[in-house]
């Protein structure tokens, strides 16, 4: 996966797509293989594969007893980013929270917590976005506000790898779309579009070519 | 091109990590208290059954007042710790934790000082209450006492953050958490229990001092051990 390219991962549920991810993530180590971020290596060098990626995860993430102004400053002192008002107001602004900055996340509906997990990602800017299934509970607002973070990653030459049941609602986005099955890996034919997909070559991951993510120059290969 | 992060600003960043898991943890319990309420109510009725099984004489009271206060602190702590990773576990915050850059011990110093606080609170509705109940009057070395305690809590504590991040993966984490904990505590429960009833005692054998240096010593072996372990238990 080269840098600046958005590659989708579908499947159905149990196909290992969130697995793949949370690899990619370092939250998971991985049993066998190997991988590299950037020529960071997931295993031996994890803290440097962190400090590069940007995780959605299908749960917020956040603090219900913390406001949304709270749980931004925090994620905010643990990145190492500055923990100024204005930069985490206009994150929240950006995510339509603005005035729910003093409101307790517990007290959000999912959707409102979601964009607060988005807000989150606007604290910095990684050179790998890993989403998972980044449209849950959210309206077309918040799918958009996706698609625009998408974008904007791609554009100053960032990664992103986004898993997803239904690509319906970033269609065009992706460059590629690779589907799941079974944890296996299988390459597209031809075209973005999830609709085009057709299953030409299945890859198992502990095959030594195919070893889960290798990540060289930027991105997934 | 960027400069090469040198050793210092790497721990300072890390130290500002631990500040941050310790403001997080201890904001989050100010907004609900309550795990407070219920640590404080915990305490106050071991305090008064072990108080009713003891019997009413003051003599007896008296001298079983610096174990039954460890017993109370011990009991009722383990309570807060529980509550310390059922935070992270709400709404998959230990994922989005375990994925911020730095080093895993800031975590465990930032939820370490953060439990430690929340006990020394607990300690303060329960030291009076433990005077109160078992006739025990104000010690003259006093500061010596002050020391106990936070070297007991301490090493208590430090124990019981890492044996609660094991626990919490688990899904019997409250039956799992004291089985685990307890009998590592043995070495602080003895040695704080024989500082304390020394020290109320007038410390007449003059032998706090020796069980202090031990006490001492446990806290900086488990916190070393406990700082780290913390990466290999927390990663599951």
């Amino acid at each position: 996966m080269a840098a600046g390219e958005i590659l989708a991962i579908i499947g159905h549920n149990g196909s290992g797509k969130s697995t793949l991810l949370r690899v990619a993530a370092t939250a998971v180590r991985p049993t066998r293989g190997s991988g590299t971020v950037f020529g960071a290596d997931l295993v031996k060098d994890p803290q440097a594969v962190r400090s590069m990626l940007a995780l959605l995860s299908t749960e917020p993430g956040v603090y219900g007893d913390l406001t949304a102004l709270e749980n931004l400053r925090f994620a905010a002192r643990m990145l190492g980013v500055p923990t100024d008002h204005a930069p985490l107001q206009r994150a929240l602004d950006r995510v339509g929270l603005g005035r729910e900055g003093y409101e307790r996340a517990r007290n959000m509906s999912s959707g409102m917590q979601r964009r607060l997990s988005i807000a989150r990602l606007l604290l910095r800017e990684p050179r790998v976005l890993l989403m998972d299934e980044p449209y849950n509970s959210l309206d077309p607002d918040g799918a958009r506000l996706v698609n625009e973070l998408i974008r904007e990653t791609k554009d100053r030459g960032g990664s992103v790898l986004l898993v997803a049941h239904d690509l319906s609602r970033g269609e065009g986005l992706p460059d590629r779309v690779v589907e799941m099955q079974d944890g296996l890996l299988a390459e597209p034919t031809a075209g973005p579009d999830a609709d085009s997909v057709i299953v030409r070559d299945v890859i198992p991951l502990d095959q030594p070519k195919a070893h889960g993510l290798r990540l060289e120059r930027g991105g997934l290969r | 091109m960027t400069a090469p992060v040198t050793l210092s600003a790497s721990l300072q960043a890390d130290w500002g990590r631990v500040l941050a898991v310790a403001w997080k943890d201890l904001t989050a319990e100010r907004r609900t208290k309550s795990n407070f309420n219920a640590v404080v109510a915990m305490a106050g009725m071991i305090l008064l059954f072990f108080g009713f099984a003891l019997g009413p004489d003051a003599e007896g009271l008296r001298n079983a007042a610096a174990g039954v206060l460890w017993l109370t602190i011990l009991f009722s702590g383990v309570l807060a710790f529980n509550r310390s990773y059922q935070l992270e576990l709400e709404a998959g915050a230990l994922e989005q934790l375990l994925l911020y850059p730095g080093e895993r011990w800031a975590i465990y110093l930032g939820k370490l000082l953060a439990n430690i606080a929340f006990v020394f609170l607990v300690e303060v509705i329960t030291l009076p209450l433990t005077a109160v109940l078992y006739h025990v009057a104000f010690p003259e070395r006093w500061l010596s006492v002050l020391g106990v305690l936070v070297l007991g809590t301490t090493g208590f504590v430090a124990l019981g953050t890492l044996y609660s991040a094991m626990a919490s993966r688990s899904r019997s984490r409250e039956v799992l958490l004291p089985l685990l904990l307890f009998p590592m505590l043995v070495p602080v429960l003895i040695a704080a229990s024989g500082a304390t009833a020394s020290l109320l005692g007038g410390d007449v054998m003059g032998d706090s001092r020796a069980w202090i240096r031990l006490l001492a010593a446990f806290d900086a072996i488990f916190i070393v051990a406990a700082t780290w372990a913390f990466q290999f238990v927390i990663e599951g």
